[in-house]
């Protein structure tokens, strides 16, 4: 009785043990989850979903404070493969939150810019240059199309540009069935 | 001499149709009234435009600079003004614009001064560099610029000359080894001597036995420095592919990823072979191909087109019968219909054929997969069409991409043996694109992460850097005030009563009334009388204004008129 007793009680301090060593051996850093998540966010840190970026949505959406039906910039797609991801229902895109739109860059129309930095101040990719009373231009490659910059802008002189299709861009389209009325 | 010839997996043997278009020699095309000159020749890069509108050009003149790594220069075709430069359609599947130089020709046709290059003189860098200005590349359709093949490294042992022109129709390169077959070869030890290779080999379908002939008489003529063998490989599509052919003619299997320069084999086509010696030999650059026309016309041929030539200018040459409903640029296998007919020759443009419902019937309706397997018998690539079918189709792009589909050369042979007519190539290109659409997404994405979190760590670093900054400014007017009024201070902080803070601000409007009070007007000493009674004039009118009744402001302005406006609305 009391060997069996005293055989458990080490095998339990030895697995104990190891399992102590372990979790300080292989600890991970970081919420892997979290960063699973924010892969498949668009990364446009528009903030529509209501959290200040996407890092910090996928934070939520982690902890389950968050739906993932938030991100409109995603849309239908990046619901899907979130909801894949967290082993959940699909959801159609909250409404609250936006709606799905072809993507844009920002333009800034030179004529009009009285050189203010505030879109400087609110991009958030850093994608504006310009200076204090000197015109302001969008670098159009790093541009994610958030429109936080629409706002600020005390002219009114920055228009979402729908990005156009080249040579470059085009894909081939998914291939139609054609069907053909009989007589 | 009996050589041992290999043989590349699957393969289909569609109609060849070459005899319409072989027998007659080639023509110079007529000058167009407008030529056209893409900027971008091919999709994978675009010329920096060096010319202006309202410029006389000469003919081989540059009129676009080789930009980026797969860059090539573009020459203008003939001599002339450029009357336009702006989007033109493009001769791709979609039919999208790209920019192009108009060139109006004057008719004359006069070349730049040219100068040949001496390859003796110079070293292999500036080789390159030359192909690159002469806007040297691939002329078997994907346009790959030379100068990147012949770039990738000297000890490649085996130079394949493609002339094999597996297409059905296409007989450009039949009739270039033809009737040029002295200087492909020259152009074939060029680019053996640039790659180091120790032998040549030039394979051509037996399909062309003329071709070879001529060829061989060529090789025996030149008789070069290192061995050169013609050889005819059995017709079978495609076995003009890089990879079949040299497969057929070595053995060497290309494996998954890799290019054929890794195995000792490098590949180039008769055409482009024919456009080095052109550079090389008399300074030439690239400015015109030779094109067949066929397929549904009474006068197929071949001709050379200055490259920039609309395509509608070219018809007439054909002769398209009255029902001709479209045009395909390329070979049936592998080309596509236009869409437009004003889009101009490029230098990867080898073939039109006028197609009408007898000759290339609409496909009948798609059917179900049957699982037969026919189309991976069929795989040049030793692929599995069906199963790559079924990925692309249910956009699991992933899985896909493990069954190796971009290791597809969309050659068509699946397409062309599908039992249920499936356009199985249509559902890998769309895979394919959609695969690179995603990649650029996601390199997108991954540069706005990096960018937006470096923001966020900048702005965090300049707000400690601020408060740190703060920080320091406070202490030292601390510490200078306790040096200056160090008595009062320390009697205040013994007091208690007085808070640090308050005496600090106390201190500092006392500085500032000192400081006030220290400043004298300028310009006051030694003023003639009259200055002086001024300034007094001046004083006693402020101090009254002061005292009596204080100037109107302007905001009692302002309220009236928004008063007014109120009215208004």
């Amino acid at each position: 009785m009391l060997t069996a007793l005293l055989v458990m009680a080490g095998i339990a301090v030895v697995l104990g043990a190891a399992l102590g060593y372990a979790s300080i051996r292989f600890k991970v850093e970081g919420d892997p989850l979290v960063d699973k998540i924010d892969a498949i966010l668009p990364q446009t840190q528009c903030g529509q979903c209501g959290y200040p970026g996407c890092k910090p949505y996928a934070q939520a959406i982690a902890n389950g404070e968050a739906d993932i039906n938030q991100c409109p910039p995603g849309g239908e797609e990046g619901i899907r493969h979130l909801a894949d991801l967290l082993g959940r229902e699909f959801k159609p895109l909250s409404e609250e939150h936006g709606i799905e739109k072809p993507k844009s860059v920002a333009f800034i129309d030179e004529q009009t810019c009285i050189g203010c930095t505030l879109c400087i101040q609110a991009c958030p990719v850093d994608a504006i240059v310009g200076a204090a009373k000197q015109m302001h231009t969008v670098v159009e490659p790093l541009c994610t199309g958030c429109e936080l910059c629409l706002a600020p802008c005390p002219v009114d002189c920055i228009t979402m540009e729908p990005v156009v299709e080249t040579v470059e861009t085009w894909k081939w389209k998914y291939p139609v069935i054609e069907i053909r009325q009989t007589a | 001499m009996i050589r041992k010839l290999f043989k590349f997996h699957g393969g289909v043997h569609p109609e060849p149709h070459k005899s319409e278009s072989a027998t007659a020699a080639i023509r110079p095309a007529p000058m167009p009234s407008e030529l056209v000159v893409p900027l971008r020749q091919s999709t994978r890069a675009a010329a920096r435009c060096i010319v202006e509108v309202g410029q006389h050009v000469l003919k081989g003149q540059r009129i676009g600079e080789a930009e980026g790594k797969l860059g090539t220069a573009v020459h203008a075709p003939t001599s002339g003004e450029v009357i336009a430069i702006g989007d033109h359609p493009m001769a791709h599947p979609s039919g999208l614009t790209a920019p192009a130089v108009h060139i109006r020709p004057d008719g004359l046709d006069q070349w730049i001064d040219l100068t040949p290059f001496d390859y003796d003189a110079n070293d292999r860098i500036s080789m390159l560099a030359n192909l690159r200005d002469a806007g040297i590349v691939g002329m078997g359709g994907a346009a790959f610029p030379s100068h990147i093949k012949l770039g990738t490294g000297i000890g490649i042992e085996t130079l394949v000359i493609n002339g094999a022109e597996c297409e059905p129709w296409i007989t450009c390169d039949d009739r270039l080894m033809r009737e040029r077959g002295n200087a492909v070869i020259d152009g074939a030890a060029i680019l053996a001597e640039v790659i180091g290779a120790r032998r040549v080999l030039i394979g051509i379908e037996d399909n062309k036995p003329e071709a070879v002939e001529s060829m061989r008489k060529a090789v025996a003529e030149a008789r070069p420095a290192l061995p050169m063998d013609v050889i005819a490989v059995p017709s079978l599509y495609p076995a003009g592919g890089e990879k079949q052919l040299i497969r057929v003619l070595t053995g060497i299997e290309i494996p998954h990823g890799k290019l054929g320069g890794e195995f000792g084999v490098q590949c180039f086509n008769t055409g482009t072979a024919h456009a080095v010696h052109r550079a090389v030999r008399f300074g030439e650059p690239l400015v015109s191909r030779i094109v067949t026309l066929t397929g549904n016309a009474d006068t197929p041929g071949n001709y050379e087109v200055l490259v920039g030539t609309p395509i509608q200018h070219l018809l007439p040459l054909m002769g398209p019968r009255p029902d001709t409903d479209r045009f395909l640029l390329g070979g049936p296998m592998m080309g596509f219909a236009l869409t437009d007919l004003s889009v101009p020759i490029v230098k990867g443009s080898n073939c039109i054929i006028a197609a009408s419902p007898t000759l290339f019937p609409p496909p009948p309706a798609e059917l179900p997969c049957i699982r037969c397997g026919e189309c991976a018998r069929a795989c040049p690539a030793e692929l599995q069409p069906f199963e790559l079918y079924w990925f692309s189709r249910s956009r699991n792009f992933g899985k896909a991409q493990e069954y190796h589909l971009f290791d597809c050369i969309e050659c068509g042979c699946c397409s062309y043996v599908c039992p249920s007519h499936i356009p199985l190539v249509d559902y890998y290109r769309f895979a394919k694109s959609e695969i690179w659409a995603r990649e650029r997404e996601s390199a997108a994405a991954d540069q706005a992460r990096d960018r937006f979190e470096f923001r966020n760590y900048r702005q965090e670093r300049e707000k400690t850097e601020k408060a740190a900054k703060l920080a320091a400014k406070a202490a030292e007017t601390k510490a200078k005030l306790a040096e200056t009024e160090g008595v009062d201070n320390k009697v205040q902080v013994a007091d208690g009563s007085e808070d640090p803070k308050k005496a600090l601000i106390a201190a500092a409007l006392a500085r500032a009334k000192q400081q006030k009070a220290a400043i004298k007007p300028a310009n006051t000493d030694n003023l003639p009388p009259e200055a002086e009674a001024e300034i007094a004039e001046i004083e006693a009118r402020r101090q009254k204004a002061l005292g009596g009744s204080e100037p109107k402001p302007l905001g009692v302005l302002t309220t009236d008129n928004n008063g007014g406006e109120d009215k208004q609305s």
